[in-house]
């Protein structure tokens, strides 16, 4: 037997470093508050597909790998933020080769009329290719009380290319756990065709005060003591009510304490610019989540 | 005969992984590409059929190779061209447009003489097919 191998050994750091991925992992950790779970499958992702690179350095031969994903969580836990951080990682390790996030829901992808839908899915999977297909609330996609939706078409198609063009592109189906668990129940063709399922947990209240700070800062805002303390109320006292969306609904009420903040500034006439974000808490929406 | 049209075509015709790679280009320029065929290479035949619409907004060429094999299957017997069309002010037009497909047997011309009022000499170019 011969043996053609000319590299004998691959240096996996050296690899990484290359790759720059650490820079985004670290950036993920940095940027993104919480997500442990997500954070860790993000990295044995990427870590398995450094080695996967060195393996082919030293001419092993693996099979062509499949990174289809299903994000689960509830709303405004931060699926669609680190889908595009995933384009980002897939496309610095060379796993696809734009890095470009398609993100789409069943509107964009299912027809209205008979034979709409095939070239719909299609021209989306097209502009999709070389980067990461991000299908929002999935689920919706199959509808199991009407036999003649046409978003089982749109599925088939789908499952098609994310079977046959494999390293063309990576879907990323997104939505909440329940209702994901059901639509791969009754597609098991599709819950064979993703490997990767990761669920995004809750918040926790203080995760969110933490997510909080740095909207405002993002802002060039910042709370004052009073204020945060306010927002911190809100934050436990909305958690209870219905429709609670995470970071989301931070995101609403810090945006209605913009609009109070910015009427009081009129009525007092104080435009000195003042860089406080709420002064006294009277911009605190706390009253809002009470009733 | 072999049809001499567009850009490449004095070149051996390009494998697939050559077109991806031209597509790849027009793209990286910000052009649409899109795909033609015809049964017809006659060179005043401006007018090819299109293979579904201009793939705007496409990143990267695999959407075009997808179309051209699906294209293929088809129209595998007819010719089928790859566009890459500039959107640009001052451009608004084609800059890019290559053959990527040949019937096995390609059609010839015949060159014929007819003559006009008051002794005018024409000339016309015919597809000759089989």
């Amino acid at each position: 037997m011969t043996d053609t191998r000319v590299v004998e050994t691959v240096d996996l750091q050296a690899l990484l470093r290359e790759s720059r991925v650490a820079d985004v992992l670290d950036e993920l950790d940095r940027d993104l508050i919480g997500l442990k779970p997500v954070k860790t499958r993000i990295r044995e992702i990427a870590s398995l597909l450094v080695v996967e690179k060195a393996r082919e350095a030293l001419g092993v031969a693996g099979a062509p790998l499949s990174l289809h994903m299903c994000f689960t969580g509830n709303p405004g836990t931060g699926k669609t933020t680190v889908a595009m951080r995933m384009a980002e990682i897939l496309h610095r390790l060379g796993h696809v080769r734009k890095g470009h996030l398609v993100a789409v829901t069943r509107d964009d992808l299912v027809g209205q009329y008979i034979g709409h839908t095939a070239p719909k899915t299609k021209e989306v999977l097209k502009k999709a290719m070389g980067g990461v297909l991000f299908i929002d609330e999935a689920y919706y996609l199959y509808r199991p009380e009407n036999e003649r939706d046409y978003g089982q078409e749109a599925i088939e198609i789908l499952m098609q290319v994310m079977e046959n063009q494999r390293d063309d592109l990576v879907v990323i189906l997104a939505g909440y756990k329940s209702r994901m668990d059901r639509f791969f129940e009754s597609n098991p063709g599709m819950a064979s065709r993703v490997a990767h399922h990761i669920d995004f947990p809750d918040y926790s209240d203080g995760e969110l005060l933490q997510i909080a700070g740095r909207m405002v800062a993002g802002l060039g805002l910042r709370l004052s003591p009073d204020a945060a303390r306010a927002l911190g109320e809100y934050v436990a006292l909305r958690r209870r009510q219905p429709n609670f969306a995470n970071a989301r609904s931070v995101r609403n009420a810090l945006d209605r304490a913009r609009l109070r903040q910015a009427r009081r500034l009129i009525e007092a006439a104080d435009i000195r610019a003042s860089r406080v974000f709420g002064s006294a808490g009277t911009d605190a929406p706390v009253k809002e989540a009470a009733c | 005969m072999r049809i001499t049209q567009g850009t490449f075509s004095f070149l051996p015709d390009l494998t697939d992984e050559q077109v991806a790679k031209q597509v790849g280009y027009a793209l990286s320029q910000g052009w649409a590409v899109s795909l033609e065929h015809t049964d017809d290479p006659h060179p005043r035949n401006v007018y090819w059929e299109m293979w579904g619409l201009p793939m705007f907004d496409l990143k990267d060429a695999a959407g075009l190779m997808t179309e051209l094999r699906e294209c293929r299957k088809v129209f595998g017997d007819r010719y089928i061209k790859v566009n890459a069309f500039d959107s640009t002010l001052g451009f608004e037009t084609m800059r890019m447009s290559f053959i990527v497909n040949r019937p096995v047997k390609e059609p010839s011309f015949t060159l014929r003489r007819a003559d006009g009022p008051g002794r005018n000499v024409r000339y016309e170019l015919e597809t000759r097919r089989g």
